[in-house]
C-alpha cells in the first residue's frame, strides 16, 4: 500500500462521484428513440436520390449518440472513459477513411 | 471532512481508513483500489477497452458492405428490397425498448430496489427473447424463398423479376449472382448480432439470479452496469443494421 492515500478524490476529482441518471431521464430518451425510428422509416421512402444513405447513416448516428451519452452514462463520466469512447469511434473513422481512400485511389483495370 | 486539509497534508493509511468510514466498505471493494470510486471506473474503463475491440471487430463487417454496396450496387438494391421493412421496425423498437428496461434496471441497482432489478431484468431478457424471435420468422422466410447463400440460393428471380411479381429491374446474370454477396452480409451480420443477443441473454439469467439474491442490493452495481454498456451497445450495432440493410435502397413507390 502507497504511503499516499487520497480516499475523496481530491488531488485527482476527475474521479467524479457517481451520478444516478433518473428514470424520467431514461423515459425522454426512450420516446426520442422511438421517434426517430419512425423518422428513418418515412425517410426511407421518400426519393432523396443520393442523400437516403445520408440522411439514413445521419438519423442513427444520432440515435447512437444519445444511446451512448444517456444510456451508457458516458455524458456523466470522467475525462478518461470519455476519451476512451471518442478514440474508439476516432480510431474506427481512421481506419474506414484510409482504406477507402487507397481503394478509390487504384488505378482499377490499368495494370 | 475538511478536503483542504487531506490534500495538503497526505496521512498514513490507518488515519485514511479511519477517515474513509463515512464510505461504505463493501466485500465486493478490492484492496488494490484507493477508494471505491477508482474501482468504479477502473471496471468501467475496462468494459470500454473490451468494447472498442468490438467496435473494430462489426466495423470490419461494416466495411465490407460499404465496399461490396459500391461494386455490386444493382445486385445490393434488389436484395436489399426483398427484407420486410415491417419486421425489421418493429424489431428495431423492441431492442429500444428492452435497451430501455436494461437502462432502468442500472437505475434499479443504484438506488438498491431489488424486486424493481429483478423485474427490469426479466423485461429485458423479454424483449430480447421476443426480438430474436422475429428475427428467426426472417430467417425462415429467407430459407423458404431460397435466399441462403450457397448451392440451393435462387438467382431467377433477380434475372426475371416480372414473372415473380416484382416491380424490380431486372439484372443481368453475372449481377444476379452477386445478390449472394449482400445475403451473405446480411446473414454475417445479424447472425453476429444475434449471436452477441443470445450471449447477452444468456448473462441475463445469470445476472438475474443473482439479483434475486440481493448480491446487487447494497451498492454493488458493477455487473450490472457493465453489462448494461455491452447490451446498449448491441443496441447500437443494430441501429446501424437496419437503415443499411432494409432502408437505404427503398425507392417510393415500391
Amino acid at each position: 500500500m502507497s504511503e499516499y492515500h487520497d480516499p475523496s478524490n481530491v488531488i485527482n476529482p476527475e474521479h467524479a462521484d457517481h451520478h444516478i441518471i433518473t428514470p424520467v431521464t431514461y423515459g425522454i430518451v426512450f420516446v426520442t428513440l422511438l421517434v426517430f425510428t419512425g423518422i428513418t422509416v418515412g425517410a426511407a421512402y421518400v426519393d432523396l436520390g443520393i442523400f437516403n444513405p445520408v440522411v439514413a447513416l445521419a438519423i442513427a448516428s444520432f440515435k447512437a449518440v444519445v444511446v451512448i451519452l444517456f444510456f451508457m452514462h458516458v455524458k456523466y463520466q470522467s475525462k478518461l472513459i470519455k476519451l476512451t469512447v471518442a478514440s474508439g469511434f476516432f480510431t474506427f473513422l481512421v481506419l474506414i477513411t484510409m482504406t477507402m481512400s487507397d481503394y478509390i485511389s487504384r488505378a482499377w483495370g490499368l495494370w | 471532512m475538511d478536503n483542504a486539509i487531506v490534500a495538503t497534508h497526505p496521512h498514513t493509511h490507518e488515519t485514511a481508513v479511519a477517515a474513509e468510514h463515512e464510505h461504505v466498505v463493501l466485500p465486493q471493494h478490492r484492496h488494490h483500489f484507493e477508494t471505491k470510486e477508482q474501482q468504479r471506473e477502473a471496471a468501467t474503463f475496462g468494459m470500454w477497452l473490451f468494447l472498442l475491440t468490438e467496435i473494430m471487430f462489426f466495423g470490419g463487417l461494416f466495411f465490407a458492405y460499404l465496399l461490396y454496396r459500391n461494386w455490386y450496387h444493382d445486385a445490393f438494391v434488389v436484395s436489399s428490397n426483398q427484407l420486410s421493412i415491417p419486421l425489421g421496425a418493429a424489431n428495431t423498437a423492441i431492442l429500444i425498448t428492452s435497451g430501455f428496461f436494461m437502462a432502468l434496471g442500472v437505475w434499479a441497482a443504484e438506488v438498491q430496489k431489488k424486486g424493481l432489478l429483478v423485474l427490469f431484468l426479466v423485461l429485458t431478457t423479454f424483449f430480447g427473447v421476443a426480438f430474436l424471435g422475429i428475427k428467426a420468422v426472417e430467417y425462415h422466410e429467407k430459407w423458404e424463398k431460397h435466399h441462403i447463400p450457397g448451392a440451393h440460393f435462387d438467382v431467377s428471380q433477380f434475372i426475371n423479376p416480372q414473372a415473380y411479381g416484382l416491380k424490380e429491374k431486372p439484372l443481368a446474370p453475372d449481377m444476379a449472382q452477386k445478390t449472394q454477396v449482400f445475403f451473405f452480409l446480411y446473414f454475417a451480420m445479424t447472425g453476429m448480432h444475434a449471436f452477441h443477443m443470445i450471449l447477452g441473454i444468456g448473462l441475463l439469467f445469470w445476472l438475474t439470479w443473482r439479483a434475486n439474491r440481493g448480491e446487487f442490493s447494497s451498492g454493488y452495481v458493477a455487473p450490472i452496469e457493465n453489462f448494461g454498456l455491452y447490451w446498449h451497445f448491441v443496441d447500437i450495432v443494430w441501429l446501424f443494421l437496419f437503415p443499411l440493410l432494409y432502408l437505404i435502397n427503398r425507392h417510393p413507390g415500391y
